[in-house]
């Protein structure tokens, strides 16, 4: 049985959870007292990862922690088809790595003025913030491009591929919760097609603060009602 | 943070108590800052235990500081004697925690409302608090008694009420607001439904546009550990978070004619109402 030490409201381990569920493995999710608690601080959770973070994937005797790894490891070991991560395709596979490098560039930027937003974390949120348009500006252009290239029968997703791979997961949720952290995305047309498009997969599951793409109609409740 | 144009003058919120940071997650013989009303406020413990607060820019006049319901309160004015009572913390048995404190770009009295609103659970809690087909709300009775807001005989249709619950229920919830930015809800507990778990929560306005959300829980729990009673909460306020940040315009509109809520929020109306009646300013867009 695989154990993943989560928290609900982590990209980073929610990543982890939307690949499972895509691939349909069974797992034991953890629930980590993240806050306010900072039990990934503990010297307790230090024994599992020393470096005081989550997610750490638990999987029989083989731990490993990181996100983007764990996402490697997992579409490796447990994807048949071998699409989420192309081993078998030297060119596909380095574009994979490429945008999960990219991933972390967005988990440091995006993510992290989330953080700031949500939690109160010190950092430097308009340099953050300016950091994640940067990226968020040369994605776009880029899924536009793939979107030119796939035409009107082929979804585009990140690499170029007719199908998704880790690459859209590492990425798709620091983009999606880009606003909790004061990141429009009024100016990306193309990635929030894209979201859309990941947002449909079969077997796609929500983490808090994202919404199914049907839900997305002006608000559920009272206050969407009439305005003048 | 430069908040000085959102400064509070309103003497009505700033006579209230306020909640700033929950007393578990304070560190001893340690300043912290957050801001109030507009206001920076530095607050911490000394070194023989007393709890202080302060305005930044006047570090000499000691704030009036009071422990309560596990939060640090303070106020800006001129405040009541005391924080609003919760009489069922007093029962040895019951687990009283702050969830979490999530900060969120909203206005304080939207918080409350979208607290108060029955109607969004199955959209935005499904599977948790609602799930389609059952989206209808009930009539039920809302009235203000002794300063404060009731709204009783509220009964939804919840597939997963609380983190204790084991299938779905019909619940009912009582609703109290006992301040104009502070909101409990009391239901049937899934492990003692002769008694309620209370949930609450406690809003710190930080600015008229920005808010610190304090999730309180009182619950009758002996199995779940401290962890999966916040997981729950934190699941459910994240859920809300992104519809608060969307709702336009973020101060809430007192004049009824602005918004027109539907049949089922009641609630809302008579807390825009009440609001008005007490001459609130900040943080709503006052009735002309
Ligand atoms: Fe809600």
């Amino acid at each position: 049985m695989i154990t993943l030490y989560d928290y609900d409201l982590s990209v980073n381990c929610y990543k982890q959870r939307l690949l499972m569920s895509l691939l349909d493995v069974d797992y034991e999710s953890v629930p980590v007292d993240f806050f306010p608690g900072w039990e990934h601080k503990s010297e307790a959770f230090r024994k599992i990862n020393p470096l005081g973070h989550i997610p750490v994937l638990v999987d029989g005797d083989y731990v490993l922690r990181d996100a983007h790894a764990i996402l490697v490891y997992l579409a490796a070991k447990y994807d048949p088809s071998g699409r989420w991560y192309p081993t078998d395709d030297p060119e596909l596979l380095g574009e994979v790595a490429q945008w999960m490098l990219f991933a972390e560039g967005t988990t440091n930027t995006a993510s992290a003025a989330r953080l700031h937003d949500n939690l109160g974390y010190e950092f430097d949120v308009d340099t953050l913030r300016a950091g994640a348009h940067r990226l968020f500006r040369v994605l776009d252009e880029h899924l536009w491009f793939r979107e030119q290239e796939a035409g009107p029968d082929g979804p585009a997703w990140v690499a170029a591929a007719p199908h998704p791979t880790v690459a859209d997961l590492a990425i798709f949720p620091d983009v999606m919760l880009s606003e909790e952290g004061g990141i429009s995305r009024l100016d990306y047309p193309a990635l929030r097609r894209w979201t859309d498009r990941v947002r449909r997969l079969d077997r796609f599951v929500l983490m808090p603060g994202i919404h199914p793409v049907s839900a997305e109609r002006p608000g559920p409740g009272p206050m969407a009602a009439g305005r003048s | 943070m430069d908040a000085s144009d959102q400064r509070c003058t309103d003497p009505t919120v700033l006579d209230l108590w306020h909640p700033l940071v929950a007393v578990s997650e304070m560190a001893t013989d340690n300043v912290e800052r957050t801001l109030l009303l507009g206001f920076e406020i530095m607050y911490g413990t000394d070194r023989d235990g007393t709890r202080f607060a302060v305005r930044v820019d006047e570090p000499d006049e000691a704030l009036p500081v009071l422990d309560r319901h596990g939060y640090l309160w303070t106020s800006l004015g001129a405040p009541p004697a005391d924080v609003f009572t919760i009489p069922e913390t007093a029962e040895p048995d019951r687990r009283t925690l702050n969830a979490a404190s999530i900060k969120v770009a909203t206005s304080a009295p939207r918080a409350i409302e979208n607290f108060l609103d029955m109607g969004h659970f199955p959209y935005v809690h499904t599977d948790y608090l609602g799930v389609e087909p059952h989206t209808e709300v009930a009539e039920y009775r809302v009235e203000i008694e002794n300063d404060e807001l009731w709204a009783r005989d509220c009964f939804f249709y919840q597939p997963m009420a609380a983190a204790s619950a084991v299938g779905g229920q019909l619940s009912e919830y009582t609703y109290r607001v006992p301040h104009p930015y502070c909101v409990m809800l009391y239901k049937s507990s899934p492990t003692d439904p002769s008694r309620s778990d209370v949930i609450g929560l406690f809003v710190q306005a930080m600015t008229q546009d920005t808010i610190r959300a304090h999730n309180f829980l009182s619950v009758i729990d002996e199995t779940s550990s401290d962890t999966v009673l916040r997981r729950f909460q934190q699941i459910i306020f994240s859920q809300d978070k992104p519809i608060l940040e969307n709702q336009f315009p973020t101060r809430l509109p007192l004049d009824p004619r602005v918004e027109t809520p539907i049949r089922a929020d009641r609630s809302a109306i008579v807390y825009r109402r009440w609001l008005t009646e007490l001459g609130l300013a900040y943080a709503v867009i006052p009735a002309g």
